[in-house]
This record gives structure tokens, C-alpha cells and sequence, in this order.
């Protein structure tokens, strides 16, 4: 009775308007939103993303203090301080807050992040929809190309990498753009294979369809949640890698990260000096948005196989 | 017939090539699968042909070359009086696209699942550039009253989950019809439903086919159906054509032993009725690398030297239709004949 009474306040050329990919994005997202609402797992995973974005944004607003700055109280600098009223979370041997550069990490995390996980989904999605739909020759050249990308170890590859490119957070996302998007190629291929195979592809096929308007039209739609899952897992996996560069050494120095914080804590013997307060935040903060990238996926899984919620 | 059928095939041939092993040669070559095998038809104007046979006859393969989702080993097809067999030409075949449809088996897997009912629709018309915004709305909205889905509103923001077998089926039909074809495939349109809802689908769908004076091609191993349903009938084995003519004449005096065969396995409602005898013996052999002459001589009560020899042709019987037998001229009554023997 629900769904009649909303009819009858949406007009048909509302319903019309709607039509077409963006629509289709568009209710993707809105089932996603939905379905958030539902799943603990993933309201949790994207509450922490939702989180870091904020702070992210705001980073310049909620620091308290500039976090290349070398503080002095009185003319003498504050080294090696422990959490107090001033600086929360105590400041490094070279007197910065550590407040302030979590804060500002947020930003270098979630920059690298996103954009990997946009590179992953868009890249990923196009290789698995062409080599499943076309099959044969595309197919083969295009899993050819994902072997090699498997074949190449991923940390090394960053590294070397940046050393040739030159230390820029850019690099790091530009290294993982070129392999992290084998995962995502080779699973939405063989969803892509299955689907393909279905009647209404046919049908889109009697009813005249060119094969590209029915790989993005008929099939993309069907296959886009597993992208989206990929997407979140390899936001996970790229602050992960970025904080594990960063803390190699092969960073960007300007910007202030959480894996630059833990390097720059590592190096000042912080650990020996037991400064907790210095190597637990970054620490802590890592940890947090990879297990949201996990959170989420978990909980898409259940979108994929609804069989899983009973268990 | 003086007017030009809407279908003409003729010499009409699938073969597929049978996979051979990566590393094991086959001794006796590639084989072939002759999926259909020289089948010749035509259908006039607002006529329904049906075409019956068991599993792996031929029939999907058959309505997947009138589509041109295949395309022939051989043989022509001529659709409106123009040869197509061979159209690859892009405009064309959207052209071609738009005057033939297909009724699918499965309504659950014809209909894109993240799709609402108006999306499903509105994309052939979005194919074929038909109509402005309000237009394309209207259409729909009638194409779905068409179907007797009434009040349309009520469906276009619906998901095919969320709709039955039977409303899942007239929206197929609903966009098939939405584009107005002449032609029209139904692949067993109603073995997936329920019994119960059967026959609405079916008599929507002679009702619609009439009054749009639609040529239509109904797939089905279900004789009833196609009795009610078809003006001709052709009986396919194993990739052949072995009898075809008026319903009348083909279902109600079957010349071909395979067709008798068929008939006779239709159970009958009636729980006193003695069975049938069955008269054919063995299963379907593989239609890979047949030998020559009948398809059907390994199962046929009748075989003689010449079924192993020739390939029988198609020959018009005295009832009117048309047969492959080569025992069926000069024509006796052989279930007569072998009770006879029998006592």
C-alpha cells in the first residue's frame, strides 16, 4: 500500500527525469545509504571515514598550533613534553604538537586514500566490464596485462617508484593507480561473465542495444556494488601502504602524515624514551580508517550474499 | 498464401564445431553438431507457426536465427520479403532489431533486476529514439495497460522482484510490444509459470497478436499449447523438420512416427483411460557426427534398409501436410497394421 500512495505524488516525468546512467548512480547510492542504515558493520566503517574527511577539511581549524612549528613557552623550546591542558597529546623532541600533526595527517591519509580507491574502482571496473563482456582476444590481452600486474610485488614497486619519481604523497597514489586495480579487474570480470549471460541482456540485445550501451546500461549497474566493495577495501590498503612508506622514509616531507609522524617518532628513539603519547595516536588513527575499509566491505558482503546475515 | 510471408527460410542450417581436447586430438576429427539441420518454413501475415520437439531438437536455435542472434551455416532467411541472412549492416539491423522480438522463457532473468518497470521500458525507446519525454511516457503507460497492468502507475517505479511470475511475464510482453514489431518469437513463454496464470498470459497474448496482426513463432514442447495457440505446426528431431502443416492436420493425424510418438506420451486427464502404447525405443542419440540416412531410425518401429541409407525428404502426405518418412507413401495406417499383427 506504500509504494501506491507514494506513486500518486510522483508524476511521470519526475519518474522520467530519473532515467539514465546518473539515475542509476544516483539510486545506487541512495540503496547504499539505505542499506547502511541497516548493516551496523558498515554504518561504523563509514562513520570513521565520515570522521577523518571532517577533519581532514577542517584540519586548519581544529589544530591548535602550525604542525611544523617548534614551540617555546618562555623563549625555551617545549620538547619532549606529556600530554597537558596545552598540548594534548605532548609535543615531539623537536617541540611540535602532536595534536596538531594528527590533525593534519587526516588529510594526507584520506587525500591518498580517495584517490586510490577512485583509481581502483574506475580502472578495475573498466578492465573486468570489457575483458568479461567482449571475452576472447580483449579478454585475453587484458587479463595478460592483470597477470603482470599480479606478478609485481606492490610495496617494493611504491618504493621503487618514488625513488625514481621523487618523494610526493602523488607518487604514492600514482603507484598504486597502476596496480591495485588488479583485485577489482579480476573479480568484476567474472561477475561481469555471469551477467553477461543473462536474459535481459538478450533482450537488450533483440531490442537493438549497441554493445556498449548494454555493458554500461544493462550490465554496470548489476556489478557496480562489488566495485563499490573493492573501492572501500583499497582505501583501506592505500593508507596503509601510505603510512608504511612514510615510515620507510619515502614520504612526502612537507606533509605532515601519520606514517611521517611514526618515522619521525621511530627515529628520535621515542620508543626507547617510552613517549606512548607520540607512537599509540597515529598508531590508533591507522588502524581505525584500514578497519573501516574492512568494516565496509564486510558489511557489502552481506549485500552479495545475503546468506550471510543468518550466520 | 498469394502475398509475401512475413518469414521465409529456407535451407535454414546451425552447425556447431564440437570442442576438441587442448592436448588430445580426436580420432575422428573435429565433430559437428548440426543444432539445425536444412529446415525450410514460411509464414504469412498475422500467422503463428509452432514449432514442438523434445530437449535439444533444435527449436531455441531455430528462433535464435529468426532473431539473427545467430547467425546461419547455411541457407537463406528472408524477413518481409528481403533477404537478410547475412545483414551486417548497423542501421539495418536496428531496423531489424525493431520489427522482431522475443518472448522470453524465464520472466525472472528477462528483466534487468536494478531496473524499475518504467526503466525496463523506456529503454527501447530510448534505443530506437521514439518519442519526446511526455510521449515516451504515455507509451509506456499504455504498453503496460496493454498487458492488462491496470493502473499502469502502479508498476513504473516497481522492481521485478517485487512482482509476480504472471506480472512479470505481460511486462515482458509489454516491451516487446512497446515498439511495435511485426514479428514476434515466444521461447516457451509460459513453462516458467504457474499453471494457474497460464492461460491469462496466453490468451492476452492471442488476443494482442490478433488485434496487431502480429506474425508470431511459439517455441514449446507442449503440444497443447501450440494447439491453441498455432495455425501451423512443425515438428522438429534432432535438428530436422520431420513433419509440418496445418495444427489440425499434424496433431490430429500425425503422419511422422516421431510425431505419433509425441502425441501419444501427452497424458490424458482422464485416470481410466488405458496409456498409450510407446512406441519408439532407445534415447535421443548423441546429434553429433549422425550417420546417414533418418535422424530417427534408431528409435523408429517402422525402419527399413532405405532409413539407413537416404536422408528422407520432406513429401506432401494425403492429409495435407508435410512429412520426412519414407514409409509414409504410400500411406496405411500402421498402428492399424500392428495391432493387426500383434492379434
Amino acid at each position: 500500500m506504500n509504494t501506491d500512495v507514494r506513486m500518486e505524488q510522483r508524476p511521470v516525468q519526475v519518474a522520467y527525469r530519473k532515467a539514465g546512467f546518473l539515475a542509476v548512480l544516483g539510486k545506487n547510492l541512495a540503496g547504499a545509504f539505505r542499506f547502511l542504515k541497516n548493516d551496523p558493520f558498515s554504518m561504523t566503517g563509514a562513520v570513521i571515514y565520515l570522521f577523518f574527511i571532517l577533519i581532514a577539511l577542517f584540519a586548519p581549524l581544529l589544530a591548535p598550533y602550525d604542525p611544523h612549528e617548534m614551540i617555546k613557552h618562555n623563549g625555551k623550546l617545549a620538547f619532549n613534553q606529556p600530554p597537558s591542558a596545552e598540548h594534548w597529546l605532548g609535543t615531539t623532541n623537536m617541540g611540535r604538537d602532536i595534536f596538531s600533526q594528527l590533525v593534519y595527517g587526516a588529510k594526507p591519509a584520506m587525500m591518498v586514500g580517495l584517490t586510490a580507491a577512485f583509481f581502483v574502482v574506475v580502472v578495475g571496473t573498466l578492465v573486468g566490464l570489457f575483458a568479461g563482456y567482449y571475452k576472447g582476444r580483449v579478454d585475453g590481452v587484458l587479463m595478460r596485462v592483470t597477470d603482470i600486474a599480479f606478478g609485481i610485488p606492490f610495496e617494493p614497486f611504491v618504493i621503487v617508484l618514488v625513488a625514481f619519481l621523487g618523494p610526493s604523497v602523488w607518487n604514492i597514489v600514482l603507484a598504486m593507480g597502476l596496480l591495485l586495480w588488479r583485485d577489482t579487474a579480476r573479480v568484476i570480470r567474472s561477475q561481469v561473465l555471469t551477467v553477461r549471460e543473462r536474459s535481459f541482456v538478450e533482450a537488450a540485445k533483440i531490442s537493438g542495444a549497441s554493445d556498449l550501451r548494454i555493458l554500461f546500461v544493462q550490465v554496470a549497474p548489476n556489478i557496480l556494488p562489488l566495485s563499490f566493495l573493492y573501492g572501500s577495501l583499497a582505501m583501506g590498503w592505500a593508507i596503509l601502504t601510505e603510512a608504511a612508506v612514510s615510515f620507510l622514509g619515502f614520504g612526502d616531507p612537507a606533509m605532515m602524515s601519520w606514517g611521517f609522524m611514526l618515522n619521525d617518532a621511530y627515529a628520535s628513539q621515542a620508543l626507547s624514551r617510552e613517549a606512548y603519547w607520540w607512537i599509540i595516536p597515529p598508531g590508533i588513527f591507522i588502524m581505525l580508517t584500514v578497519m573501516a575499509g574492512f568494516y565496509i566491505g564486510r558489511g557489502s558482503e552481506e549485500i552479495l550474499y545475503p546468506r550471510l546475515k543468518n550466520q | 498464401m498469394a502475398e509475401n510471408p512475413i518469414i521465409e527460410v529456407r535451407g535454414l542450417s546451425k552447425h556447431f564445431e564440437a570442442r576438441q581436447h587442448l592436448f588430445r586430438k580426436s580420432s575422428t576429427g573435429a565433430g559437428v553438431l548440426k543444432a539445425v539441420d536444412d529446415v525450410s518454413f514460411r509464414i504469412p501475415k498475422g500467422h503463428s507457426l509452432g514449432i514442438a520437439g523434445e530437449s535439444g531438437c533444435g527449436k531455441t536455435t531455430t528462433a535464435k536465427m529468426l532473431l539473427k542472434l545467430y547467425e546461419p551455416t547455411s541457407g537463406s532467411f528472408l524477413f518481409n520479403g528481403k533477404d537478410i541472412t547475412h545483414l551486417r549492416a548497423k542501421e539495418e539491423l536496428k531496423q531489424f532489431r525493431k520489427q522482431a522480438q522475443l518472448m522470453f522463457q524465464n520472466p525472472f532473468e528477462a528483466l534487468n533486476p536494478r531496473f524499475t518497470i518504467f526503466r525496463s521500458l523506456l529503454e527501447p525507446l530510448i534505443v530506437h529514439d521514439i518519442g519526446t519525454k511526455e510521449e515516451r511516457a504515455a507509451f509506456i503507460k499504455q504498453a503496460l495497460e496493454q498487458v492488462n497492468l491496470i493502473p499502469a502507475e502502479n508498476f513504473f517505479e516497481k522492481y521485478p522482484h517485487q512482482m509476480s511470475g504472471g506480472q512479470l511475464q505481460r511486462v515482458v510482453l509489454a516491451r516487446a510490444l512497446i515498439v511495435d514489431p511485426i514479428f514476434l518469437v515466444a521461447d516457451e513463454p509460459v513453462s516458467m509459470l504457474d499453471v494457474s496464470v497460464r492461460a491469462g498470459v496466453l490468451n492476452l497474448m492471442k488476443t494482442l497478436t490478433e488485434r496487431l496482426q502480429l506474425t508470431t513463432v511459439y517455441i514449446s514442447h507442449d503440444l497443447s499449447l501450440i494447439s491453441y495457440m498455432c495455425e501451423q505446426t512443425a515438428i522438429m528431431y534432432l535438428g530436422k523438420v520431420v513433419e509440418i502443416g496445418d495444427t489440425m492436420s499434424v496433431l490430429q493425424k500425425p503422419k511422422h512416427p516421431y510425431t505419433q510418438a509425441l502425441l501419444a506420451a501427452v497424458p490424458s486427464p482422464d485416470p481410466d483411460e488405458e496409456p498409450e502404447e510407446v512406441l519408439i525405443k532407445n534415447h535421443v542419440p548423441s546429434p553429433i557426427n549422425m550417420p546417414n540416412g533418418c535422424h530417427f531410425q534408431d528409435r523408429c518401429p517402422y525402419t527399413e534398409a532405405i532409413c539407413r541409407e537416404k536422408t528422407p525428404e520432406l513429401r506432401q502426405a494425403e492429409t495435407g501436410q508435410i512429412v520426412a518418412c519414407h514409409m509414409v507413401t504410400p500411406f496405411f495406417d500402421r498402428k492399424a497394421e500392428r495391432e493387426e499383427h500383434v492379434i
